[in-house]
């Protein structure tokens, strides 16, 4: 009953599709790690009407559906001349979800920074921009990459809510394939394999990633260890 | 953006939403009933029970949840049972919450002194009674902000079974944006509802973890 020569005849369109959830994935996660990056530096500026604005902005993203959040973008953007392509929409709307929680990791990340490197940077003489560069950036990313490894495996699981506004990615394809063929429980059964192998995939390279740049760090991270990588929802 | 669009669709709006409120309350009860089942089971049922419980664990938080839910509803009917959608959806919530709330459990219970369970078994309390009176009602008061946490999670994660045509408040939104063209407001109005429930659900946490550190 299971058939699952059709995964070999329905290859070249599975890797196509495969390349698309690639592609929204790393530029998701690149958006949404370079927005989320500008949010937490916005956040330091001591202007209250900007911190609530940026406030608002990530409560408001993490306290509605993603999916709700590329509907938003998707359908009602040509409301307000933004019309998308269903990719593009895709690509900005889960870099656009991505921001609000990476802000917030790299905000911790920011406070986890011991103040008296800053402080002796500061009376070393040099400039924010340095001090930013050369002791918080680093400092940083090396006390957060467990939190953002976590927070890419997230996003990897929801490159498949964008088949819903109809990105050709993975599980379009295997949609596709599924109501050609009617072997809609093998195609269902392949994908979740695959995908369970995926996440696993991204949160072992992240864990091999962490240990390696924690390698010369005498203390714990402030995030916590990393055993507990790709246990976040999507 | 014309508001009158949104003061229409609203009475149908809030019906569904009550749906997506009581389909997640369901769902992180049988997530709840599922976690606490298989965290006991891990931690007690020897080596078959913590391997089978830890590929459980595994599956159902590496599969992105659409297609745990697709799995379910088409896989269900496949071996003769035929629900309708909704008890699929809320089967595949279940299950997945259940996977994390067994992690939520198996982390509050090491935070629960180790001296305490050898005290109960020093005073001859069986194996069941340690679990039921001493080891699970403080697992349960630890992680009430995670689980908290959760319920917001689910509530979000539950428009996702739209796609099987429950409808809930996120199909609703689609069914009255797709007769009316007015996807901004629908969508907008929608996305409020669920800031409004998941807002009022963290209200909710803080002041019963503020009690319950009273307590």
């Amino acid at each position: 009953m299971l058939d699952f020569a059709l995964f070999v005849q329905y290859g070249p369109a599975l890797l196509r599709g495969f390349g698309v959830t690639i592609l929204c994935w790393g530029a998701g996660c690149l958006i949404g790690m370079a927005l989320g990056f500008v949010l937490m530096l916005l956040r330091q500026v001591p202007v209250k009407p900007l911190r609530w604005i940026i406030r608002a902005y990530i409560e408001v993203i993490r306290g509605t559906p993603f999916l709700i959040q590329l509907f938003l973008l998707y359908s009602g953007g040509p409301s307000f001349g933004l019309r998308l392509e269903a990719t593009t929409a895709g690509i900005l709307g889960l870099g656009l979800y991505g921001s609000a929680y990476f802000a917030e990791i790299f905000r911790a990340g920011y406070q986890a920074v011991p103040k008296g490197q800053v402080e002796a940077a500061l009376s070393l003489g040099m400039s924010y921009g340095a001090i930013l560069r050369r002791v918080i950036v680093p400092a940083m990313l090396v006390s957060t990459i467990p939190a953002i490894v976590n927070m890419m495996a997230i996003l990897t699981k929801e490159t498949v809510v964008l088949s819903i506004i109809t990105v050709p990615e993975l599980m379009y394809e295997m949609q596709t394939m599924a109501a050609e063929t009617f072997a809609t429980f093998e195609t269902i059964l392949g994908m979740a394999l695959f995908y369970w192998l995926l996440v696993e995939v991204v949160s072992r390279l992240g864990r091999r990633l962490e240990a390696r740049v924690t390698r010369f760090l005498t203390h714990a991270s402030p995030q916590g260890s990393s055993t507990e990588t790709a246990t976040a929802r999507a | 953006m014309k508001f009158s669009v949104i003061i229409d669709a609203l009475p149908y709006l809030l019906g569904a939403a009550v749906t997506t409120i009581w389909v997640s309350l369901l769902g992180v009860l049988l997530g709840q009933v599922i976690g606490v089942a298989v965290c006991v089971a891990r931690q007690s049922g020897g080596r078959a029970a913590d391997i089978a419980g830890g590929v459980y664990v595994s599956f159902f938080r590496g599969v992105p949840l659409l297609i745990q839910l697709l799995l379910i509803y088409y896989m269900l009917p496949l071996i003769g049972i035929d629900v309708p959608p909704l008890v699929a959806s809320i089967a595949a919530l279940g299950l997945a919450s259940g996977a994390y709330v067994s992690e939520i459990y198996r982390g509050a219970l090491n935070a629960v002194p180790h001296g305490q369970s050898e005290a109960a078994l020093a005073l001859g309390f069986p194996g069941r009674s340690i679990w039921a009176r001493i080891l699970l009602p403080q697992a349960f008061r630890i992680s009430v902000p995670a689980l908290v946490n959760e319920l917001i999670l689910l509530l979000k994660a539950s428009s996702l079974i739209s796609v099987v045509g429950v409808a809930e408040l996120t199909r609703t939104s689609q069914t009255i944006s797709a007769s009316n063209f007015r996807p901004l407001e629908i969508y907008l109005a929608a996305g409020l509802i669920y800031l409004a429930i998941n807002g009022a659900l963290a209200l909710f946490g803080t002041l019963v973890e503020r009690r319950l550190q009273q307590a």
